[in-house]
């Protein structure tokens, strides 16, 4: 099924939790909307389900105006970050939860709702827990029985809400994957809220990165990280090193020193140049634009990380940067730095 | 058991730092196990008073406690069978002591039964939704419990009175308020409004409005969602809070006394009677109907240890899903 926003407005009081947001998804697609606390991201997740109304603008979902429709009547699957299972029921009445509250007309009989919810509980692999009460499975599991119990009702779409906040690295890690397997078995289009970039990077075939209400872009994980749009995406999604420079008639300065790189259309005036840490070329000192002393090193797994206190400009910059582990970094060394890939945005923020 | 203690602290960290696999896992737990234990020597060296000061201090409060409350409930059932068992029935056969039994059983019902409803609904309104007005509202459901129920009678006089704003349209419409069934069950609803509202604001307000919001994306409608979703998870406070309510509705004296008129056989409760025979010298009549109040005060008193049991065991698995 397909979901689209349209010209999304939702205001809290003066606050503007959502500007104008446009978004399609599609068919079949699991797409994660990322962004920091406050983006608006669950504000939109919500209004998709029909938990939260918008100010103005449009929702729909298969073609069909889901305005008109209240959450009820929405056949949307939601997870929430707290899990919001029902405590007072067992793990098996949860998962009927929506099976058994169905008008009488559409209503299955107690066989085959018994059969269905096992099924689910099978997909979740914890039809062993069916006895239980919530309080009495870990975070992992109650979020499995979540979504299970969110699959009950057929969803025509499936939106969670921060899905693995609330757990702790390592179930997180595993969950992830999980998710993503479940996803390519049963296909439904999904939409997940996170403001975790690698969690979204992962999961998802689809990124949307949210700030102040905005969506600053839509890519693949490849293309956000590697054609961030905005500074706002440099900066959010992996980790970039933020040098100010002065951009004057294609080329670009650093305090009095001139880079030896291309403005690449950039406009002329103050800017910020980023480039990710992998993306130095490191150099005996004297070869490259940049120019500064390691003040140590970290080295593990596959790098090391020095911190390079540069030479020239205003001030004393500290910047981080990661090299290969082939090439020994030596506390105290001058090294010259060229950035490899770069991006320059006008700094206006 | 201080001695235990000692030799439990140092040993439960050795047993952490030996092998690194368990460092992360149990090393929290277990500090806070050797933390709890230190706890407790220290709080015990700090509060172990000497053997004498203890016992005075804990013959005190049970000498107060007999002195103030089991005595007087002993006398009460003492008097009221000091001439005997079938005296004490007949005072209770007597039709005044039954009229009085009955519409006190009346107007618990009726008040217990709408304050059931008005404080669902307040603590609904209050624990779910944000408007203007909301402390405010607060701060109304609590003023019956800091008006002196004389007041909370007075008020109702001065509504329906004779002299009152609306006596007049009322006695031109024959209808009857003060002085009968009406003005009691008003009185008593006023009284007794905070309880039901009183219990389920916390509780409500602590457990939040997603399990709601689940039921209603999983198509529950709006009744579906009360009676399978926030029912349940009210359900031993709305009953908590329900017996409190009966136990001072049945038990009102002041606001009662005020709107009652006293007329016999037909607008006195039990403890409107209690009082009127006591001051005619019928003695054993008197304490038959106050033995029955304390019989509902003892009876409330269990069941409100029971519920708040259950209140308690519902709240752990909230406490631990956080």
């Amino acid at each position: 099924m397909t979901i689209e926003v349209k010209n999304i407005v939702k205001k809290f009081g003066a606050f503007a939790a959502l500007d104008n947001v446009d978004l399609k998804v599609g068919k079949g697609e699991l797409l994660a909307l990322l962004g920091p606390s406050g983006s608006g991201k669950t504000t939109l997740l919500r209004i998709i389900a029909g938990l939260d109304w918008p100010d103005a603008g449009e929702v729909r979902i298969d073609g069909e105006d889901a305005l008109g429709h209240g959450a009820s009547e929405r056949h949307v699957g939601f997870v929430f970050q707290h899990y919001a299972l029902f405590r007072h029921m067992t793990v098996f009445e949860n998962v009927a939860f929506g099976l058994r509250v169905q008008p009488r007309a559409v209503r299955k009989d107690e066989a085959t709702i018994r059969a269905r919810v096992k099924e689910l509980l099978d997909l979740v692999q914890l039809d062993w827990l069916a006895n239980r009460y919530p309080s009495q499975l870990s975070g992992g599991q109650r979020q499995r029985i979540a979504l299970a119990r969110a699959l009950a009702i057929e969803p025509r779409i499936l939106l969670l809400d921060e899905p693995f906040g609330a757990l702790d690295a390592k179930v997180r890690k595993e969950l992830r994957q999980w998710l993503r397997s479940l996803h390519s078995e049963i296909h439904v289009t999904s939409i997940f809220v996170t403001h975790d970039q690698e969690e979204a990077l992962e999961v998802a075939n689809q990124v949307v990165v949210m700030d102040k209400g905005r969506i600053e872009q839509i890519g693949t994980p490849g293309d956000v990280y590697d054609n961030p749009a905005t500074a706002f995406v440099h900066g959010f999604i992996g980790e970039s090193i933020v040098l100010p420079v002065e951009v004057a008639g294609g080329s670009v300065r650093l305090g009095d020193r001139p880079l030896n790189i291309a403005a690449d259309g950039a406009a002329s005036g103050a800017s910020k140049l980023f480039v990710r840490r992998h993306d130095m070329q490191i150099g005996p000192a004297g070869t490259g634009s940049l120019e500064g002393a390691v003040r140590h090193v970290r080295s593990f797994g596959p790098i090391q990380r020095a911190e390079v206190a540069l030479s020239g400009g205003e001030g004393k910059m500290v910047i981080e940067i990661d090299a290969p582990r082939d090439r020994e970094l030596q506390a105290g060394e001058i090294i010259s730095l060229q950035p490899r890939r770069y991006r320059i945005f006008a700094a206006q923020d | 058991m201080s001695t235990q203690t000692s030799f439990v602290t140092p040993a439960t960290p050795l047993r952490t730092y030996a092998s690194t696999a368990d460092l992360a896992i149990s090393s929290p737990s277990a500090r806070r196990a050797s933390d709890r234990a230190r706890a407790v020597a220290v709080s015990k060296d700090l509060r172990s008073e000497p053997g004498p000061i203890r016992f005075i201090i804990i013959a005190l409060a049970i000498s107060f406690l007999t002195i103030f409350v089991v005595l007087p409930l002993v006398v009460v059932f003492a008097s009221a069978f000091s001439k005997g068992i079938s005296a004490y029935f007949a005072a209770l056969a007597e039709p005044e002591a039954l009229s009085a039994i009955r519409l006190t059983l009346l107007v618990a019902a009726i008040s217990v039964g709408l304050n059931l409803l008005f404080g669902v609904i307040a603590a609904w309104a209050i624990a779910k939704f944000d408007f203007r007005g909301k402390t405010f509202l607060i701060t109304l459901i609590d003023l019956p419990f800091s008006v002196s129920p004389v007041i909370s009678g007075l008020v109702f006089v001065l509504l329906f009175g004779a002299q009152g704003y609306w006596g007049t349209w009322l006695q031109a419409h024959n209808i009857h308020i003060l002085f009968a069934l009406p003005g009691i069950a008003l009185a008593t609803i006023f009284v007794t409004f905070p309880f039901v509202a009183r219990s389920l604001i916390p509780l409500m307000q602590e457990q939040g409005t997603q399990e709601e919001e689940a039921a209603i994306s999983l198509g529950a409608s709006g009744l579906q969602t009360f009676f399978r979703v926030t029912l349940p998870n009210i359900k031993w406070g709305l009953l908590y809070g329900v017996l409190l309510c009966n136990a001072r509705a049945m038990g009102e004296f002041g606001a009662v006394s005020v709107v009652s008129g006293h007329i016999r056989g037909e607008t006195n409760t039990m403890p409107l009677l209690v009082e009127i025979l006591y001051n005619e010298y019928q003695f054993v009549a008197s304490f038959a109907i106050a033995s029955l109040l304390a019989m509902l005060a003892l009876i409330t008193l269990v069941v409100k240890t029971v519920l708040e049991q259950r209140l308690d065991e519902g709240q752990m698995p909230r406490d631990e899903s956080k």
